[in-house]
């Protein structure tokens, strides 16, 4: 841990060397670095001022807009003078010039405090942290199950080009891309959850969860997820399977798939072992990039299912206008995609060797 | 372009849709004239009937004829899909094309601010300024467009870098065209099919953002009928009338899945090799 520390480091001074080019680098430093971790550093530094205007839009959005949380506390009574609403904005510092504000947030998120929830006047950051394993438990399991859906039904597609079953397949993935994902949760809780009663329609946990064993708990919990998840995996099926046959169709084009043909393989040996390691390598930005899409849906059926994730203390501090709440879940998802994009990247790099990282 | 578009035609997928949207614009315009009933008038004495002949696809809690509320709420769909599009393709394609023609610091400028707009989660972007603002229909709209333009802005760069080299554009530049007439005169016209693509997919994307917000109260307020909110009374009478989740969520489902069948035709049709479903 301490070397990589060191090497993160060094590799971040390099960078700025670089950058200026004041300081002459000796040329075995500069092959030392060159290199991945070079790249890495190069692309973490880079995505700093992303964050940066993620959190000013943010903010600014919230504060420009009229309205302010302290009306929502004083409005409904009358006994509420204009001397104490203003005591109340000082509290909060809502008194101070927009600016100073956002540096006095900035300051603080330096510190990894996000401040206090207006709310309750817990710490943001625990409320956020506290929420945040259900969001990623139920997001990693959807984008498993998605890749494991998906991948398997673009190769088939792309195999079984311009058939009846590749035109069935486009049909029901254009059917998922379409479907509003909170009306198939609502249906799917009609279904199972109401009419055949199979499955629990909201929360994570039963109301004995406490009092099971460790067996009962992990069915408890997986019973609680196949809704949220089914959903979910069902809604965002459709972009990855796409790629996933037009990077086949394309492999498929290659000289090398007709030399394979040509040696005398048959059509699953080319496809298992030439085609589909190359048609896969895209696939990994593109899981990348569908962490945003992953994570705003989240906002949606987590609400809808009462789902004890991010996306529903977001909604639910949206509508109470909490404002350190709602900044530290924007930084939080920011930072989870940009992270999401630099380690498809890296990967990337790391599964095709052609790629030369800039 | 003749040619275009019997191809167009020729795909079943393609007619499927546009006849979908040409029944919904026709459902939208004379709605008036084809709902039995008017959309807010109420009837406590038929609250929460079963789809049957008298109302087609059943009343609400306060005794509302699903069929007119349904009709009329294709108004807001298609308004809201169609009038962001138009400001998605405004500031998409304006900032698409500069970004790719002039290159250098504004092309790096605007492709970081793409960047920053991308790394958002959308939804939450707009969940944020709309429920900061008042949640209305023109909110709603004005929010859907301000926020969704980054795909085309990428898009149509990518498109004017490939051009910007071609022979023409140099003529152009050389004949001392101004930049305007370049941009309207030379570069747009050779744009406009991944455009008409992307815009086809983006009003699908529109209507389903605008009926998940009307769904969590913040989108078309009531007593204008709008899909999504429809939806959210079923929610509340989830274990009594399924009726009143099932048909608004398929109009939803069929209205969205025809203009993105329509998009997939027509880039099939004007360049089968590129692939633009890009994540919305």
């Amino acid at each position: 841990m301490k070397n990589g520390c060191r090497h993160l480091f060094a590799g971040g001074v390099f960078y700025l060397f670089k950058k200026y080019k004041s300081i002459q680098i000796h040329r075995k430093l500069y092959f030392l670095y060159n290199n991945k971790m070079y790249y890495l550093i190069k692309r973490i530094i880079l995505s700093i001022p992303i964050l940066f205007g993620i959190t000013i839009i943010t903010f600014f959005v919230m504060h420009l807009t009229p309205g302010k949380p302290t009306d929502l506390m004083t409005d409904m009574n009358v006994k509420v003078t204009a001397e104490a609403k203003e005591r109340l904005q000082q509290l909060y510092g809502l008194d101070k010039p927009i600016h100073i504000q956002y540096f006095d947030w900035i300051k603080r998120f330096v510190c990894f405090d996000f401040g206090d929830s207006f709310k309750d006047s817990r710490p943001a950051r625990n409320k956020i942290f506290e929420r945040l394993p259900a969001t990623i438990l139920l997001n990693s399991l959807s984008l498993f199950f998605i890749c494991l859906i998906a991948i398997p039904l673009g190769i088939y597609s792309a195999v079984k080009k311009d058939s009846f079953i590749d035109k069935g397949i486009t049909i029901i993935l254009f059917i998922s891309f379409s479907v509003p994902s909170f009306w198939l949760a609502l249906i799917f809780m009609i279904l199972f959850g109401v009419h055949l009663g199979y499955l629990p329609i909201s929360g994570l946990y039963s109301f004995d969860f406490g009092n099971m064993s460790v067996l009962m708990k992990f069915f408890d919990l997986s019973k609680h997820l196949v809704l949220p998840v089914a959903v979910s995996v069902i809604t965002s099926l459709a972009i990855l399977s796409r790629y996933t046959r037009s990077g086949m169709l394309d492999v498929l084009k290659q000289d090398y798939i007709k030399t394979a043909y040509a040696k005398g393989l048959n059509e699953k040996q080319v496809i298992i072992r030439h085609a589909l390691k190359n048609a896969l390598l895209p696939l990994i930005t593109i899981i990348g990039l569908s962490i945003p899409g992953l994570i705003g849906g989240s906002f949606i059926f987590e609400t809808i299912f009462s789902y004890p994730g991010i996306g529903r203390l977001g909604y639910e501090a949206v509508m109470a206008r909490d404002y350190p709440v709602v900044m530290g879940i924007a930084t939080l998802t920011a930072v989870l995609t940009l992270l999401g994009n630099i380690v498809a990247d890296i990967l990337y790099t790391y599964a095709d060797p052609r790629i030369k990282y800039k | 372009m003749e040619n275009n578009i019997k191809k167009l035609l020729r795909n079943k997928f393609a007619v499927a849709g546009l006849l979908i949207i040409f029944l919904l614009i026709t459902a939208a315009v004379f709605a008036p004239l084809i709902s039995p009933y008017a959309p807010s008038e109420q009837n406590l004495s038929e609250r929460l009937m079963k789809p049957s002949m008298t109302h087609f696809f059943g009343t609400d809690d306060l005794g509302r004829d699903i069929f007119s509320r349904m009709i009329y709420g294709a108004r807001i769909s298609l308004t809201v899909g169609f009038i962001s599009v138009v400001i998605i393709l405004i500031i998409g394609t304006f900032l698409g094309i500069v970004s790719g023609f002039y290159g250098g610091k504004i092309d790096y400028a605007i492709m970081r601010f793409t960047d920053i707009v991308l790394c958002f989660p959308t939804f939450f972007l707009i969940l944020l300024i709309i429920a900061f603002l008042e949640p209305n229909i023109y909110n709603v709209m004005i929010v859907i467009g301000l926020t969704s333009w980054p795909g085309l802005a990428r898009l149509v760069r990518a498109e004017v870098l490939s051009l910007k080299e071609r022979e023409f554009i140099l003529v152009a530049k050389m004949m001392a065209l101004s930049n305007i007439k370049i941009f309207t005169v030379h570069i747009l016209p050779n744009i406009i099919s991944p455009i008409m693509v992307y815009s086809s997919l983006a009003i699908g994307g529109a209507i389903l953002t605008e009926s998940s917000l009307s769904f969590l109260g913040l989108g078309v307020q009531p007593p204008m009928p709008s899909w999504g909110q429809i939806l959210t009374s079923g929610k509340d009478y989830i274990y009594i009338a399924w009726w009143l989740s099932v048909f608004p969520g398929i109009a939803i489902l069929l209205t969205v899945l025809s203009f993105n069948l329509l998009g997939e035709a027509v880039r099939d049709v004007f360049d089968p090799k590129e692939n633009y479903i890009e994540k919305q």
